[in-house]
């Protein structure tokens, strides 16, 4: 018997050879013969719409055909041109919602070219099969960027930037670089150990420096960042996570979803992290999804996502919420947080919900209450900016979020900012990456002006 | 259900498909295995003379192309004509007739281009039993040059004398392979005919380079290093061995000599084209390589249910139906005039018509209209090319429709009279005639 049904939270509810299988490629990756019957199914369309769809921009057709004609390093380099981390975006990006979406092949027959796949077989082949960098620096210009946060935006940006002749520091806040493809994203989605690979990956172009430890607003601040780089940009995230305002939140129990799964993608030991019999996450969007997807993975009995609204107001597409449902999690809607419920020992016992529905498009409480029995509960109701890393500096907000322009360029002529602490943003790995990108491009032409 | 068997020459089969001389007809046990699974017939693995048979290269003998899927299109060998004893073949062929007595069973042969050989060899074959013979005069490579195969196929003067060699020597049906290796296919067909052939059977493999290896630069297939050409065979041949038919069958000189088609066939749609083109049988090798001998029975099931649908009770109901109707371009009807037309309810705008139209052709399709993508025709620009047809990925997406009236891209109205190139002003000679 497997140790499932102990109550309570524990450790290593499933053998460890279980949870090796329960935590490796959720997609496997496409063997050579693979990627040749799929990039066949791409018809090369003119003007493709997956381009547009792809917040990177990358010539798809392009690399598929490359893929096709066994030039696999052609094709990784043309995919890199647009998007550096081509490889975690194959990975993680919610493809159902951008390019593949997009397909003409989608339209016609609700079976699109699978674009991430082949996406990935082209940049591991690259990066397994070459130790030179694909890139070379221009001349040194003499400039000197401060980029903050190692996260895709930051590293996107300074890889840009290097690309272009500057001199980059990066400075993150974490012993560890990598922003959320370290500490955020599921680890069925990134497995081994890819995250640190594509970081050594970008940092092999040259010309940045990763200063580990040094946090903006506590070891470092933006004025004098300002005062003495030629630019900086600012691409730290959002630190913060959603609280759910209930009374006992701090209780044994319940937990921060984006912590948690930090901690899991960090353990070498997946039986040693404890996890609840009975688990109850509340939110909508990807966060929730990933938690509850590992945490039955590791070994929970029951997972039930409550989400205060719809299906169709997820933030998580519902080729996500398929992903979970077949992974034995249940999901319902119209159930917002109550009160939680505490056991003789102080730790959480249950949670009970209240019915939502809407009036007028305004969500209110119908008064009808559920409890679900619950050892363990995850808040996964987003996060939110904290804005004291920006002291002395005067940015333009919204909703605690940068304000930017289309060229990533915040209110101050020396600071661009890109990823999720920018207002407007889509939350995810790829628009990071494209916002480092933008910003870095027209961090050159300011400085070459 | 329809009577598929056929008389080709007096040769009765149970059905038009038999398998071509090649390896699948080098030896009883593969021949009874495919009269089991229901081949009307067989052409065995070519003969040579008496005496130590040819040897074959141990290495690698074919290369191929295939699709993405490897699905194979075209095959390409370097294997010699059989290499076993003389006596060993002859010993089965008997066999195999005597039990097979309802089956075709033809012998293909090749001997140096002298009489004696020819005569010997026919007179071993007549007493086996065997229904006729095949005088393979295509092989490209290994046999021709020692002066056999596709060196006499492609001299018309000796194709004439090896065909009245044969029908002097022997009383059996000669059919004449004949090699697609040459320009004009038709000059060996009247040469064969000329001399006396009863038939002629085509095409034989296309001479070829399948692939060249970039890291060892050598023509594949490879051996030690080295490759040397082959013959191609297989799907891509077919529309090759399509035209050398047709031409055969509508040149005067040769109209109504009896074909054996070959040439890519591996479905039923396949061997029913060429017999539209006038071919009393067909012979198969690549499709039973690639897949075994039980494609047969798709393709008689395919055939037969085409010839009901159709009803056409025989063969010879539909045999040479396309033949009055493939012509010389000057013949075409140049007031034929066409237009393109794209489904909107089943494009999913790839915009491949557009690019390729836009690139490479007349600029006749649009890629956006009112600010939004999409797809569609302009019949002041389009010629009617069915460029965007073919590159198109949807079936019947977009059709060819026939105009009257007046064309808009010329703004001249359309003659509703045939008229072709030989009467057209343009044509300095159909002026010249009109001058007279
Ligand atoms: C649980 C979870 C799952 C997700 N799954 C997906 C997914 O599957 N697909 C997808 O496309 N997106 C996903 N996302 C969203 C995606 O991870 C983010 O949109 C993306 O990482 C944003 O990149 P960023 O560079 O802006 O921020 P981050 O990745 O957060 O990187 C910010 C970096 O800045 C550092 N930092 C923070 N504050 C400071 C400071 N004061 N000084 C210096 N450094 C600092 C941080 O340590 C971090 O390294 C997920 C997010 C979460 C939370
Ligand atoms: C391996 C191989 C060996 C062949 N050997 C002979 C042969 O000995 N005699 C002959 O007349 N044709 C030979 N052929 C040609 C075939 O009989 C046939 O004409 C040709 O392959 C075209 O038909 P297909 O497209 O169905 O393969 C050979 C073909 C192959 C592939
Ligand atoms: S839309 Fe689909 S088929 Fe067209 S180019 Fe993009 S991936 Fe290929
Ligand atoms: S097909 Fe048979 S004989 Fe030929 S290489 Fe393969 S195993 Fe050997
Ligand atoms: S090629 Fe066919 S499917 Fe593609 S845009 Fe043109 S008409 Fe539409």
């Amino acid at each position: 018997m497997t140790g499932t049904s102990k109550p309570g939270i524990q450790a290593a509810r499933l053998p460890a050879d279980r949870l090796t299988d329960n935590f490796t490629d959720l997609h496997a990756p496409l063997t050579k013969h693979e990627a040749f019957i799929e990039a066949d199914r791409c018809y090369f369309c003119y003007d493709a719409p997956c381009i547009n769809a792809c917040p990177t921009g990358i010539d798809i057709p392009m690399f598929i055909r490359q893929i096709s004609a066994d030039n696999p390093n052609g094709a990784a380099k043309t995919i890199f041109n647009e998007n550096i981390m081509g490889g975690m975006c194959a990975r993680v990006c919610p493809t159902e919602t951008l390019c593949e979406q997009a397909c003409v092949r989608e339209a016609a027959e609700g079976k699109p070219v699978k674009i991430g796949l082949l996406q990935r077989y082209a940049t591991d082949h690259l990066m397994e099969t070459t130790s030179a960098h694909p890139y070379t620096r221009e001349a040194e210009t003499g400039k000197h960027v401060a980029v903050v946060g190692a996260g895709p935006a930051g590293l996107s940006c300074a890889h840009r930037l290097a690309m272009k002749g500057h001199t980059v520091t990066v400075f993150e806040a974490k012993e560890k670089s990598g922003g959320l493809n370290e500490f955020g994203i599921a680890a069925y989605k990134t497995t081994e150990d890819f995250a640190q690979d594509e970081v050594a990956f970008i940092l092999d172009i040259g010309g940045i420096t990763i200063e580990n430890g040094k946090a903006l607003g506590r070891d470092i601040m933006l004025d004098q960042l300002a005062r003495d780089f030629d630019a900086v940009f600012l691409g730290f995230g959002l630190p913060d996570v959603n609280a759910l305002g209930l009374s006992g939140e701090d209780a044994k129990g319940c937990e921060d979803a984006v912590d948690y799964i930090a901690r899991l993608r960090q353990t070498d030991d997946l039986a040693s992290l404890p996890v609840g019999r009975n688990i109850v996450v509340i939110g909508g969007g990807m966060t929730a999804i990933d938690i509850a997807t590992q945490t039955k993975l590791l070994g929970a009995e029951t997972v039930t996502i409550c989400y205060r609204r719809g299906p169709e107001q997820m933030n998580a597409s519902p080729y996500e919420q398929d992903v979970a449902r077949t992974h034995g999690v249940t999901i319902r809607h119209w159930l917002q947080p109550q009160s939680l419920r505490h056991g003789e020992d102080g730790s959480v016992s249950a949670i009970t919900l209240e019915y939502t529905s809407l009036d007028g498009g305004k969500l209110t409480g119908t008064g009808e209450t559920l409890t679900l029995e619950a050892d363990q509960v995850f808040k996964a109701i987003g996060q939110s900016p904290e804005d004291s890393p920006l002291s002395g500096v005067d940015l333009s907000l919204e909703r605690g979020r940068i304000k930017v322009g289309d060229d990533r360029k915040s209110s101050h002529t020396k600071i661009w900012a890109g990823g999720d602490c920018i207002h407007g943003g889509e939350d995810l790995t790829v628009a990071a990456v494209e916002d480092g990108k933008v910003a870095a491009e027209d961090i050159h032409r300011a400085l070459m002006a | 259900m329809a009577d598929l068997s056929t008389n080709f020459l007096g040769i009765k089969s149970p059905n038009p498909f038999w398998l071509a001389s090649a390896p699948p007809t080098d030896k009883q046990y593969n021949v009874e295995r495919a009269f089991e699974a229901g081949w009307g017939g067989v052409v065995w693995k070519t003969l040579g003379e008496e005496g130590p048979p040819v040897v074959n290269v141990n290495g690698p003998r074919y290369g191929a192309i295939w699709g993405p899927d490897r699905r194979l299109m075209g095959l390409n060998n370097i294997e010699l004509i059989t290499d076993r004893d003389l006596e060993v073949n002859l010993r089965e062929i008997e066999a195999v007739k005597k039990k097979w007595p309802d089956r075709a069973m033809i012998v293909s042969i090749m001997v140096p281009c002298e009489e004696d050989p020819w005569q010997k060899i026919l007179k071993r074959v007549e007493e086996t039993g065997a229904d006729g013979v095949e005088l393979n005069f295509g092989c490209p490579h290994g046999m021709s040059e020692r002066g056999m195969g596709s060196a006499v196929g492609q001299v018309p003067e000796y194709i004439e004398m090896v065909a009245r060699w044969c029908k002097k020597h022997s009383s059996m049906p000669v059919i004449v392979k004949l090699t697609p290796n040459i320009t004009d296919v038709r000059f060996p067909a009247r040469a064969a005919k000329a001399g006396g052939a009863d038939a002629v059977s085509l095409i034989n493999t296309i001479s070829s380079i399948v692939s060249v290896d970039l890291d060892s630069f050598s023509p594949s297939p490879s051996i030690d290093g080295k490759g040397s050409h082959g013959g191609y065979c297989g799907p891509a041949v077919k529309p090759i061995a399509l035209n050398m038919v047709a031409e055969i069958a509508r040149d005067p000189q040769t109209a109504g000599l009896p074909i054996s088609g070959i040439g890519g066939i591996s479905t039923w749609r396949d061997a029913a084209e060429y017999i539209a083109l006038g071919c009393g049988t067909v012979q198969v090798c690549t499709a039973a390589m690639t897949y075994g001998f039980k494609i047969v029975q798709e393709m008689t099931e395919g055939l037969s249910n085409y010839m009901d649908e159709k009803g056409f009770a025989t063969i010879e109901d539909f045999r040479g139906l396309a033949v009055p109707n493939v012509t010389d371009w000057q013949y075409l009807n140049l007031n034929y005039v066409t237009k393109a037309r794209i489904d909107q309810d089943l494009c999913i705008k790839c915009g491949r018509c557009h690019i390729a139209c836009e690139d490479t052709s007349h600029q006749a399709i649009t890629h956006m209209k009112d600010g939004v993508r999409h797809f569609e025709v302009i019949d002041e620009e389009c010629v009617g090319c069915n460029l965007c047809v073919n590159v198109c990925p949807v079936d019947d997406c977009i059709t060819m429709e026939t105009i009257s009236g007046t064309d808009p891209r010329t703004g001249k109205p359309i003659d509703p009279n045939y008229g072709n190139w030989t009467e057209h002003p343009n044509n300095p000679m159909a002026r010249a005639d009109a001058a007279d």
